[in-house]
C-alpha cells in the first residue's frame, strides 16, 4: 500500500510550492493561536478583554495627566445568547484622535509602548486589538468606539471590522456623535464596546476580582463596575471603588538602553541605524550610561577609536564592542524610567481594598536584569475583614496590572514560598504559602516585565528579580512578625490585667475586714498599680491606633499601617500624606471621640484625651509639612 | 528549750479562758500586723508582697544535737502582681480574713469548715476564690509558718485519724477517758492535743508500740497485747497526722514512754518512721513540739524474710518508684550516717520486694502479737 502511494504521489516542484507560499499576517497567526494572548476560554477571555481594555485606559489617562475615572461593565445579551456579553470600558483620559482609531484598535503589534523603554501597562501593542479581534471572531459583530478628545470637539463614534488577512481594520461607519458628549462629563474621554463570547463569574480569577485588585494598584483612579445579572443577584450589581490617592503617580522617564541590556544582534542593527556618524557619538547617543571614558576603553579594545566611521564598523569589529560593552564597568541604568506605587500608595490601596487590622509595605531600591531596571515592591496586609485560617491570597502585579493566572509559574509565588513565614510568626507547611488571615501583594515595576507569555500572566524566573522579591517579602515579614508579638504581648498585658483586676477587689475586700482600712481607697491604689504594671496594653488605645511611646519601631515606620481604634480613617493616619490627598470623606473631628474599640474586639470606655481637637488639628498641618519636604528630598 | 516551753504551756492551762484569750490575741495581733503591711506598701504605691517561709527539703537542715528536722531561714515571695502568684496572694489574703474571724468568735473550724467559709465567685466573674480544698489547706499552711503560729491557734482543725487504746487514763475536754476500756474500737485521737484539751491522768504503761495501719492495730487489740506487755497501742492510719505525732510525742517526753513502732518494710513506712522520729520535711516548723528523737523502728526489717522463714508469696516486687524513694530516704541526712539504716534499705533493694506487717500471718494469725513483738522486745532488737 505504502509503495503504491509513493509510485503514485506527485512530488511538489518549487514553483508549485512558491505558488502557495505567502505571507502570513500576524493577525492571521494570532487569530488561530488565540489561546497566546489570553484568549484561551471564554471565562478567561471576557476577562482578557476587561484587562486589556482598561490597562490601555489607565495608560492613557496616567500619560494625559488625568487621574483616571474609569467604568467597567459587562452587559449579558440573553437575546443573543446565553454567552454573549457586551464589554464596555470607558475612561476620562485624552481620547484618540480619529486617523489612529483603526490603527490601534484594528492593527496587531501597533502601539507607541513597544519601542521604548519606559515603564507603562501595556507592552506589545496586540491587547485591545486582539480582544477586539476576538470578539469579531466569536461573533461577527464590529467594534465600537466612541471617542472625543476636547470639550469643543463632538464624540466621534467609530465601528471597526478587523480585516484578519490584512492585520488592519475596516471602517464600517464613522460618524461624529454630538449626542454621545454627555457621555464625557470632563469634556474628553474613550468609551469602547466590543461583544465577545464570554462566561461570566465571580470568585477567584474574575473580573470581579480584577477590577478590585486594579483599584488597590491604583488607588489614584476611581473605579466603578457594573456586572452582569447572576443567580444571586439579579439586577447585577454596581461597584464602586473610590479613589483614595488624590495625586497621579509620577510620570516614568524614557530611557536608552544600557550597554549590559543588549545583544549583539541588536548593537548591529543600532549600528546599522543610528543617525551618528562616529563611534564616540553612537555610544553617548544611543546608551545611558555610557560616558566619554567608557566608550574610549571600548572602541580601544576594538582596535578602533571614538572617531571611527560607525558606517565602517565590521561584523568582527562589531563583535568586539559588544564584548568590550557587556564587560565594561558601567553604573547601573537610570531609574526615573520607573514608577514604582510606593510605600504610601500601596498602603491606602491594601487599606481601603481589604481593610486590614495591620500592613506593612517596602519598596525596594531599583536593581537590574539583563540591563533592564526594575523595582520591587511588596505589601502584607493582615487580620481584620481578611479570611483567616486559610493560605494566604497573593496578589500579584506587574507595571500595576494585577496578574491572575499561572499563580505557580510566576516567580513572584515562588519567592513567597520560598520565604520563611515562621519567622514572622505565622504557620506555613512546608513548601507552600502561609496560612493566616493574610494577604501576600508583589509588584514589579520595569520598563520591561519578563513575562512568561504573551497573555501576561506570570513574571519570568530570573534570579535578580527573585531574590528582590525575596528581600522585599522579608522586610515587610519582619514588620509583620514585630507587630504580631507585640499584638500577642498586648494579649497577654490585657489578661494580666483582667487577673489582677480580678483579685484586687477580694484582696481590698480582705484587708478591709482585717484592719479596717478604705476598702475603695485601697482597692483605686492597687487599680491603678495594676495599670500600670500592664501599660502596654493600653498602648493601642492611642488616638492613632499606633504607638505613641518614641521607643515603638513600628510607631515610627512610614512602611507600616495598623488600624487605629477608631472607626474611620484618615489622612492624619499617613505621615506623608498631601494636604488635599483626596476629597472623599474626611471624617469630622470629633470622631475622635467616638467610642473606641481596641483590638481584641473588647469595647472599652473612651479614654480621656491626652489632646485637644486644637491640637489634632494642628498635628495634622505639622505633618503635612512633613510630607512636602519629604517629597521634595 | 522544749521543755521549758511545755511546762509553761501547762502552767496556764490551769486557767484556761485567760490563757485561750492571750494567745489569740497574739494571732489576731499577727494576722493585723500582716494585712497591715499588703496595705501600707500599697499605700505608698509600692508591690504588695507576701514572704513565706519556704517549706522545701532544701530549707529544712538536720540538727544533729537536737536530732530533729528544723527549717531554715529561706524564704519565697509572693508578690500580688505576678501572673503565677496573684491568686495564691488573694488566697492568703482571704483566708488571713477568715482566721481572724475565727479566732475572734472564738469558735473552730475544720480544714473542709475553713475551705466553704473562704468560698465564693469573685463578683463580675465566674472565677471561684478556691477550686478544692487542696488549695485552703496549703494557703493555711502558709499561714501557719507566715504568722509563726500552730493550725491550733488558728483555731482550725483537721479530721480526726489515728486510734488509741491501753493503760492510761486521759481528760479531753473535761470529759475522763479510760482507754483500757474501749472495746474494739479505741479512742479516736483528736486533731487537737495540745494540754489545754487533754490532760494525762494515771498511766501504768510501760512503752508505746505504735503500729503503721488500724488493721494491724485491730489484731494486737483484740489479742489483748496491751494488757500482757502493759503498753499503750496507737496507730496512725499510715502518715500518722499531727494529732497523733503530737500524742505521741507528750507521751514520750511527759510520761516518758519510750515509742516502738511496727511498719511496713518498703521505703514508705521507712519515711513514717523519720517522720515520727525526726519531723516532715513539709511541717519542719512543728518538728520542736512534734518529733520523737528517742523513737524505734521495731520492723517489719528485710531480714524478717529469712529470719522468720517467710513463703515466697508475701514478697510485693519493689517497682521504680519504691527504688527510687529508697535511694532518697538513703541520701536523707538523718539516715545517711547511720550504718545499721544504710544496711536495710541496702537490705531491701537487694532483696527486691518489700513486705507488709500483715505478711507474718502467713506463719501464725496471732504471730505478729505472740511471738515477733514480744521477741523483738526482749532481745531489745530495734533500729534506731
Amino acid at each position: 500500500m505504502a509503495k503504491k502511494k509513493t509510485t503514485k504521489r506527485k512530488a511538489a516542484t518549487a514553483e508549485s510550492m512558491a505558488a502557495s507560499q505567502r505571507e502570513i499576517s500576524v493577525s492571521e497567526f494570532f487569530a488561530k493561536n488565540r489561546h497566546l494572548l489570553g484568549f484561551d476560554n471564554p471565562r478567561k477571555a471576557l476577562l482578557t478583554a476587561v484587562k486589556e481594555a482598561v490597562d490601555n485606559a489607565l495608560d492613557a489617562c496616567e500619560e494625559g495627566g488625568i487621574l483616571p475615572d474609569i467604568l467597567v461593565e459587562i452587559r449579558a445579551l440573553p437575546e443573543s445568547g446565553d454567552d454573549r456579553f457586551l464589554v464596555v470600558i470607558q475612561d476620562n483620559g485624552p481620547g484618540i484622535v480619529r486617523k489612529q482609531i483603526e490603527n490601534i484598535f484594528g492593527k496587531l503589534l501597533y502601539g507607541s509602548k513597544f519601542h521604548r523603554l519606559k515603564m507603562s501597562r501595556g507592552q506589545q501593542g496586540i491587547g485591545i486589538s486582539a480582544a477586539g479581534m476576538y470578539g469579531l471572531i466569536t461573533t461577527g459583530k464590529p467594534v465600537r468606539i466612541i471617542s472625543k478628545t476636547s470639550p469643543k470637539k463632538p464624540a466621534h463614534e467609530v465601528i471597526l471590522k478587523m480585516d484578519t488577512s490584512k492585520n488592519r481594520a475596516d471602517v464600517v461607519q464613522d460618524t461624529e456623535h454630538p449626542e454621545d458628549d454627555g457621555l464625557f462629563a470632563e469634556g474628553h474621554g474613550t468609551r469602547v464596546e466590543i461583544e465577545l463570547v464570554g462566561k461570566y463569574f465571580i470568585g477567584n480569577r474574575s473580573v470581579d476580582e480584577y477590577v478590585q485588585l486594579t483599584a488597590i494598584a491604583n488607588p489614584h483612579g476611581r473605579f466603578e463596575f457594573l456586572s452582569p445579572p447572576t443567580n444571586a443577584k439579579p439586577e447585577g450589581e454596581r461597584i464602586v471603588y473610590e479613589r483614595s490617592v488624590g495625586e497621579l503617580p509620577d510620570l516614568p522617564e524614557e530611557i536608552k538602553p544600557h550597554p549590559h541590556g543588549i545583544e549583539l544582534g541588536t548593537l548591529i542593527g543600532m549600528l546599522e541605524r543610528t543617525s551618528q556618524n562616529q563611534l564616540g557619538g553612537f555610544f553617548s547617543h544611543e546608551f545611558c550610561r555610557v560616558g566619554p571614558k567608557i566608550a574610549q576603553d571600548v572602541t580601544k579594545q576594538a582596535g578602533l577609536t571614538t572617531r571611527s566611521w560607525v558606517k565602517n564598523i565590521s561584523h568582527a569589529e562589531a563583535e568586539k564592542l559588544y564584548k568590550g560593552l557587556t564587560a565594561a564597568k558601567v553604573m547601573g541604568p537610570p531609574t526615573n524610567c520607573l514608577s514604582p506605587m510606593g510605600v504610601r500608595t500601596m498602603l491606602k490601596g491594601l487599606e481601603s481594598g481589604l481593610n486590614p487590622d495591620f500592613i506593612a509595605a517596602s519598596s525596594r531600591a531599583a536593581s537590574v536584569y539583563r540591563g533592564r531596571p526594575f523595582v520591587i515592591e511588596a505589601g502584607i496586609a493582615f487580620g481584620g475583614n481578611l479570611p483567616g485560617d486559610d493560605q494566604a491570597k497573593v496578589y500579584r502585579f506587574a507595571n500595576r496590572v494585577p496578574l491572575q493566572y499561572q499563580q505557580s509559574a510566576c516567580s513572584s509565588f515562588k519567592a513567597v514560598i520560598e520565604t520563611a513565614w515562621k519567622n514572622y510568626g505565622l504557620q506555613q507547611p512546608r513548601g507552600g504559602l502561609p496560612v493566616g488571615s493574610l494577604v501576600v501583594m508583589i509588584h514589579m515595576a520595569s520598563v520591561w516585565v519578563p513575562f512568561t507569555s504573551e497573555s501576561k500572566e506570570a513574571i519570568a524566573d530570573y534570579d535578580e528579580i527573585r531574590k528582590e522579591m525575596r528581600l522585599a517579602l522579608q522586610e515587610c515579614g519582619r514588620k509583620l512578625g514585630t507587630y504580631l508579638r507585640k499584638r500577642k504581648r498586648m494579649q497577654r498585658q490585657g489578661q494580666r490585667r483582667g487577673v489582677f483586676t480580678r483579685y484586687i477587689g477580694e484582696i481590698s475586700k480582705a484587708c478591709h475586714e482585717i484592719t479596717g482600712t478604705d476598702q475603695q481607697e485601697l482597692y483605686d491604689v492597687l487599680l491603678a498599680q495594676a495599670e500600670s504594671k500592664t501599660a502596654e496594653f493600653d498602648e493601642v488605645l492611642d488616638e492613632e491606633g499606633k504607638v505613641v511611646k518614641d521607643t515603638d519601631r513600628l510607631a515610627k515606620d512610614d512602611g507600616v499601617f495598623i488600624r487605629q481604634a477608631t472607626a474611620p480613617q484618615n489622612d492624619a493616619d499617613y505621615p506623608d500624606s498631601p494636604p488635599s490627598s483626596n476629597g472623599s470623606d474626611l471624617p469630622p473631628v470629633d470622631d475622635f471621640d467616638a467610642p473606641t474599640t481596641n483590638l481584641f474586639g473588647e469595647a472599652d470606655e473612651p479614654k480621656p484625651k491626652r489632646k485637644t481637637k486644637k491640637k489634632i488639628a494642628k498635628k495634622v498641618k505639622k505633618k503635612t509639612k512633613r510630607s512636602s519636604t519629604k517629597a521634595s528630598r | 528549750m522544749a521543755k521549758k516551753r511545755t511546762t509553761k504551756k501547762r502552767t496556764t492551762s490551769k486557767g484556761p479562758g485567760p490563757a485561750v484569750r492571750s494567745t489569740d490575741k497574739a494571732t489576731l495581733a499577727r494576722i493585723d500586723k500582716l494585712a497591715d503591711k499588703v496595705v501600707r506598701t500599697s499605700l505608698a504605691k509600692k508591690d504588695p508582697n507576701l514572704v513565706i517561709p519556704s517549706r522545701s527539703l532544701s530549707n529544712t537542715s538536720y540538727n544533729k544535737s537536737k536530732r530533729i528536722l528544723q527549717m531554715g531561714s529561706a524564704t519565697s515571695d509572693r508578690p500580688l502582681f505576678d501572673l503565677k502568684t496573684a491568686r495564691k496572694f488573694m488566697q492568703t489574703v482571704l483566708l488571713s480574713s477568715g482566721v481572724k474571724d475565727l479566732v475572734g468568735a472564738g469558735k473552730t473550724l475544720s480544714l473542709r469548715g475553713m475551705y466553704y467559709m473562704s468560698l465564693h465567685t469573685i463578683q463580675g466573674t465566674k472565677e471561684k476564690t478556691l477550686n478544692d480544698q487542696t488549695e485552703s489547706d496549703a494557703v493555711l499552711e502558709d499561714l501557719e509558718v507566715m504568722l509563726g503560729s500552730l493550725r491550733e491557734e488558728l483555731h482550725v482543725f483537721a479530721k480526726k485519724r489515728g486510734t488509741m487504746i491501753g493503760n492510761i487514763t486521759i481528760i479531753d475536754n473535761g470529759d475522763e477517758i479510760n482507754c483500757r476500756k474501749m472495746g474494739t474500737g479505741g479512742y479516736a485521737i483528736p486533731s487537737i492535743c495540745e494540754d489545754s484539751v487533754i490532760q494525762f491522768k494515771n498511766c501504768e504503761a510501760d512503752f508505746v508500740l505504735h503500729v503503721e495501719k488500724d488493721t494491724v492495730w485491730q489484731r494486737f487489740n483484740e489479742d489483748r497485747f496491751w494488757e500482757k506487755h502493759n503498753c499503750i497501742l496507737t496507730e496512725g492510719s499510715g502518715q500518722p497526722p499531727r494529732g497523733v505525732r503530737r500524742m505521741l510525742r507528750r507521751l514520750n517526753e511527759e510520761l516518758g514512754l519510750p515509742v516502738y513502732c511496727l511498719l511496713d518494710c518498703d521505703p514508705w513506712g521507712h519515711y513514717i518512721y523519720s517522720v515520727i522520729k525526726q519531723g516532715s520535711i513539709a511541717l519542719a516548723y512543728e518538728s520542736q513540739r512534734m518529733a520523737i528523737p528517742d523513737a524505734k523502728f521495731m520492723g517489719i526489717r528485710a531480714i524478717d524474710y529469712e529470719r522468720c522463714g517467710l513463703s515466697d508469696d508475701v514478697q510485693i516486687a519493689l517497682n521504680d518508684r519504691d527504688i527510687t524513694r529508697a535511694k532518697q530516704i538513703a541520701d536523707y541526712p538523718w539516715f545517711a550516717n547511720k550504718k545499721p539504716w544504710q544496711l536495710e534499705i541496702k537490705k531491701m533493694l537487694s532483696n527486691g520486694f518489700k513486705m507488709e506487717v500483715e505478711s507474718l500471718i502467713t506463719k501464725d494469725i496471732s504471730y505478729v502479737t505472740e511471738v515477733y513483738v514480744p521477741e523483738r522486745l526482749d532481745a531489745q532488737d530495734w533500729l534506731d
